[in-house]
């Protein structure tokens, strides 16, 4: 038997959360439609007022981003809780903090990432600029990062409570109110001529933070709510 | 060697026990007795460090636990209520999932050769959902076989195995007893492993 490293602990984390979601793809394509949807909801609503459209365009796509990784955010260690397995990895002998982050940057492949991509084909419809859409794009794929890893602290905390899937939208939509300003900023300030690199680096100050802080934070969380 | 002093523990407002104590040396076995609600789960929780203790403390090989952490839970297994195991997944992919979650790489040929000895033959590659209650918890024993951990502790290990299953277990434990390992579990049927006396706990 060979042991196994941390870097390949984390592989086998991630490995297995997108393994288990691909036998289970409903659960994936519920995120992304109703993301598609929200987004595509406006448009219709507000009407072809194309100067509307494009002033708004950067703030609807982030909100709808931000309410589609919550609607996936319970389900991140809920399964394995329910199941057993939660107690396994508790009781494996490396760091609960990596395979937290393994289960994490999965969540993120699953949930964050297929938004980023698909939100240049939804900012068409807001009449967004070419380069306003790449720094949508590039704006998201550095914020919905920090999205997964603030929730999987709240999903940690409200894990096995009746409601948790409400209670952990109430605790961690506020703590992603600066991805919100920040990303939304960076799309603003291109269409209005300004430099993005500023909002750019704040997202990425934000997920440096966050990918410090959070995998220990809710590898603690985990063991409080296994008591 | 697991020592156990004075230990006490309590869920929500109500004492489960209290001044427990006993030590375990390898190659020995014991059963926790006592009626439902009687703490047993929670003594071999308390032991996997998933719930604290409200008083006294528990010794690894002389060290306590908390102060272990990571090394004892490399020298430990445990087996509870849920099984573990994942519904999507097939019975080989499962084992192979624990064995890495464990912290080892288990070969296709090993985990194949473990899973035919649980008499789970040509049901390898079939997802797990479709499998029953008993065939379920033997994935979740095959586990035993693919484990080098000292002390293992087996929360209700016969629930859903027919008689050919509690055979195999006893054999299984007294493998792992005379190979210098430790066994404390809960049961409500009886378990005999042969050679060995079984110690008796009982909460009351």
């Amino acid at each position: 038997m060979k042991k196994s490293s941390l870097f390949g602990l984390l592989a086998l984390v991630i490995r297995r959360d997108l393994l288990l979601a691909m036998r289970r793809r409903a659960d994936v394509l519920t995120t992304l439609i109703f993301f598609v949807m929200v987004v595509s909801l406006f448009p219709l609503g507000v009407g072809p007022e194309m100067d509307m459209l494009r002033k708004m365009a950067s703030g609807v796509v982030w909100v709808a981003a931000l309410l589609a990784s919550m609607l996936s955010l319970p389900r991140m260690f809920s399964a394995d809780y329910a199941d057993g397995t939660l107690e396994q990895m508790l009781l494996a002998p490396q760091s609960l903090s990596v395979l937290v982050l393994g289960k994490i940057v999965a969540h993120w492949m699953l949930s964050g990432l297929p938004l980023a991509l698909i939100a240049p084909v939804l900012g068409l419809q807001f009449d967004m600029s070419a380069p306003a859409l790449w720094t949508l794009v590039l704006a998201l794929l550095l914020g919905t990062p920090v999205l997964s890893m603030i929730g999987a602290v709240g999903a940690a905390l409200t894990l096995g409570l009746r409601g948790g899937g409400v209670l952990v939208s109430l605790l961690v939509l506020p703590l992603c109110i600066p991805v919100l300003i920040f990303g939304a900023g960076a799309v603003e300030a291109v269409t209005s001529g300004m430099s993005v690199v500023s909002n750019l680096s704040f997202l990425g100050a934000f997920m440096l933070f966050a990918l410090v802080f959070t995998p220990f934070v809710a590898a603690q969380a985990l063991r409080i709510s296994m008591e | 060697m697991l020592e156990v002093g004075n230990l006490a523990c309590s869920r929500g407002d109500h004492r489960l026990f209290s001044g427990l104590s006993f030590s375990l040396h390898p190659g020995q076995i014991m059963q926790v007795q006592g009626a439902n609600g009687s703490g047993k789960t929670s003594l071999l929780r308390t032991l996997c460090g998933f719930l604290s203790p409200d008083e006294g403390e528990i010794r690894w090989r002389g060290e306590r636990v908390g102060d272990l952490g990571e090394d004892y839970y490399a020298e430990l297994l445990y087996l509870g209520h849920l099984n573990a195991i994942k519904d999507e997944l097939n019975a080989l992919e499962n084992l192979q999932m624990s064995a890495g979650l464990a912290g080892y790489t288990l070969s296709e040929q090993d985990a194949i050769a473990v899973l035919r000895r649980m008499g789970l033959q040509r049901r390898e590659h079939l997802p797990v959902r479709v499998l029953s209650q008993g065939q379920r918890r033997r994935v979740a024993l095959a586990r035993l076989l693919t484990t080098d951990a000292h002390l293992w502790i087996l929360d209700e290990p016969l629930t859903a195995l027919d008689v050919g299953a509690v055979g195999l277990m006893q054999e299984l434990i007294g493998e792992h007893l005379s190979k210098g390992g430790m066994a404390i579990f809960t049961t409500h049927q009886p378990l005999q492993v042969s050679g060995v006396e079984t110690r008796q706990l009982a909460l009351s």
